[in-house]
């Protein structure tokens, strides 16, 4: 099992620590349900280091990156940020990632699960004359803080270049950054993304300089950000209807059904490798559809559990828990279209749960003005 | 929490203390703790018959759902229906006011077999 720079942190802290895409990650430092709300209500710490992190360079990196992504990154401005899939032949997701617009480069940033993965199917279909890929995974480190009070706690502490101040950051934007904290100044790069369904930043800094940047925003910002962890990070991007990879993505599920279409150019020139089976898909109608639903009743739904309209098994669930939020059992299951409204059911061990159905995403953050 | 003497354990986690033919069982603490955030717990219903070492129900947190298996074999003869309700009985007093279940033993020499507490408590140490 690999370790982020933050593992001595996060045993200091007494974290309950898994393994999750390799890597030995804190699955809660407290409590789930109270890491969950803290994000809600105020502001979380997380470890993002384990996620992969690549570079490409050249004269051709934007038609190379083009060539095995479903957005388009010819249109991206500097700083953008953009939300895309990575998909096989057949038109099944390798992985979901966000591209970054750099003044030299295209940046990437990928799940830790896929990261090598991606290496090798990016050394096959991506590199070429003109086009360089590095994987700096190793090299840099990645914190997110998120939460309704992140803008008012990182301000202080954060000078920009690309922008005048963050709060001029819009969302799915980067920066350059300095950070000063604990009589230090960090360089490196912050984005408004997340993975939460809340406001937030994350950081971007050379890998010596992670665990003493978590000291650091700890300590300047003391019990107002409190450390969260994987368990948390689970329950609110469910709650905030955002797809995980190994749930609602598979190398054998459409990402049409899955209603990232935002995601996805199909009319991208040049096109992309997956697109001829995606177009194919939305001839007659996606078969299949990704829909929210809530638990009537103290069962959890969870990933895998049968979907019935009757007697008759309609689909499968991809994502469940119990959500802290709303205090009831949320669910995101694959549904055939054809079953229209009718009254589903999840087979709960044996036992049937009525679905109710509700609109995804299950939470909205309330918008700033 | 210190291991209650009284009582006998499961290297499943169950603990069960014996009032002649009845045995109340429940969990502890190390696996309340184990657990994490608890959201649901399914009991058997009153008249069930169980075997020991077949589950008896479930106990469901945030992440994971886990069985609970029946220390001894018999009749269940009373549940502790305040408990699916209020969870945090388990979480703070899962060896008094958290019992799960009353069991009517059908063979008490089971009882005698499973762990005391120091036994209980050398299992936990290597965990």
């Amino acid at each position: 099992m690999r370790t982020t720079v933050l593992n001595a942190v996060h045993r200091e802290l007494g974290a309950k620590l898994v393994e999750f895409g390799g890597f030995e990650m804190p699955i809660q430092y407290t409590s789930i349900v109270e890491e969950h709300h803290v994000v809600r209500k105020a502001a979380g710490l997380f470890d993002l280091c384990h996620m992969g992190r690549f570079e490409i360079r050249g004269e051709r990196a934007v038609e190379a990156v083009n060539h095995v992504v479903t957005n388009d990154v010819a249109k991206m401005k500097l700083g953008q940020i953009r939300y895309s899939l990575v998909l096989n032949h057949a038109g099944g997701v390798r992985d979901d990632i966000l591209i970054y617009r750099m003044p030299d480069s295209v940046y990437l940033v990928v799940n830790a699960g896929n990261r090598d993965k991606l290496v090798g199917w990016f050394a096959e279909h991506l590199v070429r004359p003109g086009a360089t890929f590095r994987d700096l995974s190793e090299r840099q480190a990645m914190i997110a803080v998120q939460g309704p009070h992140a803008e008012g706690l990182i301000a202080p502490l954060v000078t920009t270049g690309w922008v005048s101040d963050i709060k001029q950051l819009g969302y799915y934007q980067m920066s350059d950054a300095r950070i000063k904290v604990g009589g230090r100044v960090y360089t490196g790069f912050i984005s408004r993304t997340g993975y939460t369904g809340e406001d937030g930043f994350e950081f971007y800094v050379p890998s010596e300089d992670g665990a003493s940047l978590w000291r650091g925003l700890a300590a300047a910002c003391g019990d107002r950000l409190r450390p969260c962890g994987l368990g948390a990070r689970d329950t609110l991007r469910m709650e905030a209807g955002m797809p995980l990879y190994g749930h609602e993505l598979e190398e054998d599920l459409n990402p049409l059904e899955a209603g990232l279409d935002f995601g996805i150019k199909l009319q991208k020139p040049g096109g992309f490798i997956g697109r001829e089976p995606l177009i194919a898909s939305t001839v007659g109608g996606l078969k299949r559809r990704l829909r929210g639903f809530t638990v009537d009743g103290k069962k959890v739904a969870r990933q895998g559990m049968a979907v019935y309209a009757g007697e008759r098994c309609v689909g499968k669930v991809t994502s469940g828990a119990p959500s802290p939020t709303f205090g009831k059992s949320i669910a995101m299951a694959l549904v055939e279209s054809a079953v229209g409204d009718a009254k589903l059911e999840v087979d709960v061990r044996g036992s049937r749960a009525p679905l109710v159905d509700h609109p995804l995403p299950f939470y909205q953050r309330p918008r700033r003005a | 929490m210190t291991l209650p003497k009284d009582r006998r354990y499961a290297a499943s986690h169950e603990w069960a203390t014996k009032n002649g033919q009845i045995c109340t069982i429940g969990i502890s603490d190390f696996a309340v703790k184990e657990l994490g955030d608890l959201v649901y717990l399914d009991l058997p219903a009153v008249g069930k018959q169980l075997q020991a070492g077949a589950s008896f129900g479930e106990i469901e947190s945030v992440k994971a759902v886990s069985e609970l298996y029946a220390p001894v074999s018999g009749k269940v003869v009373e549940i502790n229906s305040e408990l699916e309700d209020s969870l945090e009985l388990l979480v703070n007093s899962p060896f008094d006011a958290g019992w799960m279940i009353k069991v009517e033993m059908s063979s008490p020499a089971e009882y005698e077999k499973l762990l005391d507490a120091a036994s209980y408590q050398k299992k936990l140490d290597e965990h």
